[in-house]
């Protein structure tokens, strides 16, 4: 049921065009930022505007769209967002990544390959990669134009100095095409490297900065690190409870009150698709430990996976 | 034998506007400085001698007058050889400032990132050239700081528990690690204790020697100028008013106001 | 056994009954009316309209009534419903010479061409809470003149002429006139930006300058404007004038190729006079700081033209010491559609996030402990 108020995805078609002229820029330019004129929508700054405006700009009748949020479909965000289309364009909506033609995501990327038929569109809450560091858009408008990523290394340093790893857990930075300095979303680490050499489309959005940017299908995604302090992802001691899987990222949660810990994929779609394939998990709780409080103990983990 | 000029400074000049008059801040300074020598622009303050280091060090623009300086490396089109600060792009400036000029503050803190290491503020210019081996660059670190006489184990320090003449030698090191060619100092040892400042001074001789560095330094001690420098500049209010060997201007000065300031140099 | 959670379409179905149940309260009493709040809340509804940056006072009372009186609310409801309006065209510039006054005052000279109008303020008013207004019914102080007529013309919903609006020279024309007021003039290479289409880019000239802070938030420019006034860049400013009343909107549409006036609007204007400048060109002039906004938003105007004033610090030579000559900082966070959001968006689930500090945070402890063990 279209809502017969509004536009084709409620905005109208000059500034979808407005956008697209800016998406073309981004793709042109691998990992630069390109400054738009990011409209009010019907939802908050800071809480999607601007993956939903490049969606609203390229979506057609024939796609069909998945929403998610955390990884998962049905978190609250990704339900409002997907009504918001399904209501403006009466487009298909899915909740399986196969399926889709457009994924509109906020800090996950899908743990399915993605294939040249799919567009990834990114939700991003600060573009600047630099923003901590260099507070003034000024000043890293210039840095990106001079390369003068300095700053950067200098702060990676820093963390392996004082802590002894880099500390960067999500939104890591990575070089894009070796010319720009981009940031990735707050997506953990864990999904960097899917973003190297991808067959799809990535796209991500800013509204309320007011910027977006792109990563071409095939484009080399570095994430920094140090020669000899190589850049790593997130790894678990568990697998998930539902589905048994060992290679997804995983959603802990708190299930007593003594502080018992099941782990589940965050990819909804990705743990359904395996239960469905006949995996199963372990259902087993876990109690994690202070590791400076008590000598090294490992948490207990039951892998159980019928074939 | 004299080999080729690395800076050139001809008539240079800044004004500003005080009161709705026009002011000259310096005016109609010229001089050549060649690889490995020291320049000492002494003078009160109010004499125009650190808005003069800031013009050669293209901080600001010149109102009259040009520096020219020898660049070497080559990139892309840009010139090489003797290259009108003016003319260059502020891409090659800042290139420039970090890899092949020095530039010592009179506050260390305004020289120095103060919310990262010690180790990091020698370090951020190689990564900035790309070097990406931790451990190489802790190496580099460590070696500098012996260098310029600091504990390595204050690596990990943050520069605001250094005192100021440790700040001061963190902030020669960070500039001298990529081998500039020219290094500029505002006033290096002004403000810390007479005993740090001596000792200090002896470091950057060393220095100066062994790296063969050119200077310009700002300041209004004339022993620093006496014992650093081999020329000197002479300025009161924006003009210079003698210039030449410093051992001569010292020995024998021939403008009054160099005079004055010989003689006011108490003697022990 | 675990299942996963399911059900946030449906948590979000019951948010919204809940949400229309607090809107509409107890339904013992009479519903608010839209016309009761655009004609007894007037000045929210000149707030909203100002920040949602759309003349509209019935939408605004509208947006007043949905977000419960959630100002800030209300003024993000206005912004969307704006996106989706067609742009018809450019207004000439307003003329705020010709006005009908409803209020107009000058703290520079005591005496004006024109005169000084106090019209209604609060300003002479004692802040004692009036106990009356508990009463239902209507309450009328014999001593106090009725309310402007004007005032009908937002009932009406229609604009309408009564005859040509009274010409009332500014003081700060006539200031100009003797030379003693700078009139600083746009470099009109191109046409003045728009903000509404594209983004605030820095360093943004006056013209973009001026529209930021007309949409931005009264609260942050209140403070940033009384902190030029503490001594956080001090630019000595004098009320030069202040005036409120009705003025003409005139478009020349394509398809006439001459000017017609399409209605009235109400706006309130602030012109402040700040401490001379001079340079090797210019001799000394008193220097100028601008507001506007819809209503009666007199509050805002002056905030805005304390900043305006504040953020020309570049342009007029001056050394900038305080956050108030920042443009950057001030206007990037001006917007509380914007700030708003993105404060509130850490509401949003960031669970992975965390998860990944977590697990980063676990690694560290347990290389410590690690450390510890084989140094003992």
């Amino acid at each position: 049921m279209i809502d017969s108020n509004y536009n084709f995805a409620f905005l109208d078609e000059r500034t979808k065009k407005r956008i697209r002229r800016a998406l073309l820029k981004a793709v042109a330019v691998p990992g630069y930022q390109v400054p738009f004129g990011s409209r009010e929508m019907p939802f908050a700054y800071g809480w999607g505007t601007g993956g939903v405006q490049i969606t609203a700009s390229i979506i057609g009748r024939a796609d069909v769209l998945k929403v998610i949020d955390q990884g998962a479909d049905d978190t609250t965000n990704a339900v409002n967002i997907r009504r918001f289309f399904a209501l403006t364009t009466g487009v298909k909506t899915t909740e399986k990544t196969a399926e889709a033609t457009l994924i509109q995501t906020r800090h996950r990327i899908p743990e399915l390959p993605l294939t040249a038929s799919q567009i990834l569109i990114y939700q991003v809450p600060l573009p600047e990669p630099l923003t901590k560091l260099e507070p003034s858009r000024q000043e890293t408008i210039k840095m990106h134009a001079l390369s003068e990523y300095g700053l950067m290394h200098v702060r990676l340093y820093e963390d392996i100095a004082q802590l002894g790893a880099i500390t960067r857990a999500y939104d890591y930075p990575v070089m894009v095409n070796e010319r720009y300095l981009m940031s990735p979303s707050p997506i953990p680490k864990f999904d960097n490297p899917k973003m190297h050499m991808n067959p799809a489309l990535q796209l991500f959005g800013a509204g309320r900065e007011k910027r977006l940017y792109a990563i071409p299908p095939y484009t080399p995604v570095r994430s920094l690190d140090f020669e000899d302090h190589p850049f790593e992802i997130q790894r678990w001691d568990h697998a998930c409870a539902l589905c048994g899987s060992v290679d997804s990222y995983l959603d802990e949660m708190i299930v007593d009150d003594e502080g018992s810990r099941l782990f589940v994929c965050s990819d909804s779609d990705y743990c359904e698709e395996r239960r469905d394939a006949g995996h199963v998990g372990g259902q087993q709780a876990v109690h994690l430990h202070d590791a400076l409080a008590t000598p090294v103990i490992n948490s207990t983990t039951t892998l159980q996976e019928a074939a | 034998m004299k080999s080729q000029v690395l800076l050139s400074a001809r008539q240079v000049g800044k004004s500003f506007v005080h009161q709705g008059q026009p002011r000259w801040a310096c005016r109609g300074v010229s001089f050549d400085l060649y690889p490995g020598e020291v320049l000492a622009v002494v003078g009160e303050s109010g004499s125009g001698k650190s808005t003069l280091l800031r013009l050669l060090a293209a901080r600001h623009a010149c109102d009259e007058g040009s520096v020219h300086y020898d660049v070497q490396t080559e990139s892309g089109n840009e010139p090489t050889g003797m290259v009108n600060l003016a003319g260059m792009s502020e891409a090659r400036l800042r290139w420039l400032a970090r890899t092949d000029w020095g530039f010592v503050e009179q506050h260390a803190r305004d020289g120095l990132r103060m919310n990262v290491s010690g180790g990091a503020n020698i370090g951020e210019r190689l990564m900035a050239l790309g070097a990406r081996h931790y451990e190489n660059l802790r190496g580099e670190a460590i070696a500098w700081m012996q260098r310029v006489e600091l504990d390595t184990g204050r690596i990990d320090d943050l520069p605001a528990t250094y005192s100021g003449g440790m700040q001061q030698r963190l902030q020669i090191a960070r500039n001298l690690v990529t081998h500039p060619r020219l290094v500029f100092m505002d006033e290096p040892t002004t403000g810390l204790d007479v005993s740090v400042q001596a000792r200090l001074l002896d470091l950057l001789r060393e220095l100066v020697d062994e790296l063969q560095l050119a200077a310009v330094v700002v300041t209004h001690d004339l022993a620093v100028a006496r014992l650093l420098a081999q020329r000197m500049l002479v300025m009161k209010d924006g003009c210079v008013v003698e210039q030449g060997l410093t051992d001569r201007l010292l020995d024998d000065p021939q403008h009054p106001y160099t005079q004055l300031l010989v003689s006011s140099v108490l003697t022990p | 056994m675990y299942v996963a959670v399911k059900g946030g379409a449906a948590a979000i179905e019951s948010s919204w009954r809940l949400l229309e149940d607090q809107r509409r309260g107890d339904t013992a009493m009479a519903a608010l009316t839209v016309a009761q709040i655009q004609e007894q809340l007037s000045l929210a509804v000149d707030r909203v309209m100002s920040e949602g940056s759309l003349y509209d006072p019935e939408l605004a009372a509208l947006a007043i009534k949905q977000s419960s009186g959630d100002l800030v609310e209300a003024i993000f409801l206005l912004r969307a419903y704006r996106t989706t309006l067609p742009r018809l065209g450019y207004a000439l510039p307003l003329d705020t010479a010709r006005i009908a006054l409803l209020r107009r005052i000058s703290a520079t000279f005591k005496e004006v061409p024109g005169g000084q109008m106090l019209g209604p303020t609060y300003d002479y008013t004692q802040r004692l809470l009036d106990f009356t207004l508990l009463v239902e019914g209507e309450h009328r102080d014999a001593s106090a003149p009725s309310s402007n007529p004007s005032n009908k013309l937002s009932e009406a919903g229609i604009a309408v002429h009564r005859g040509p609006l009274p010409t009332v020279p500014r003081i700060n024309d006539l200031l100009a006139r003797e030379g003693l007021l700078e009139t600083p003039q746009p470099e009109m290479v191109a046409p003045p930006g728009d903000l509404t289409r594209d983004p605030l880019m820095f360093p943004a000239d006056r013209a973009l300058r001026l529209q930021a802070l007309a949409r931005g938030d009264e609260g942050w420019l209140l403070a940033m404007g009384y902190s030029t006034q503490r001594g956080y860049a001090n630019s000595h400013p004098f009320a030069g004038e202040i005036r409120r009343g009705f003025v003409s909107v005139a478009l020349v549409p394509d398809e006439l190729g001459f000017e017609i006036d399409i209605g009235d609007l109400e706006i309130t204007e602030c012109q402040m006079i700040n401490q001379f400048s001079g340079s090797r060109e210019v001799p000394p002039q008193f220097t100028q700081g601008y507001g506007l906004a819809f209503g009666g938003s007199e509050r805002k105007t002056m905030a805005m033209a304390l900043v305006d004033r504040s953020l020309r610090a570049d342009e007029l030579g001056e050394t900038r010491t305080a956050p108030a000559q920042d443009a950057e900082f001030v206007l990037s966070h001006a917007d509380n559609v914007e700030a708003s959001g993105f404060v509130q968006h850490l509401k949003l689930p960031h669970y992975v996030d965390f998860q990944a500090e977590l697990e980063l945070v676990r690694k560290l402890r347990t290389s410590h402990a690690m450390a510890k063990k084989e140094n003992t």
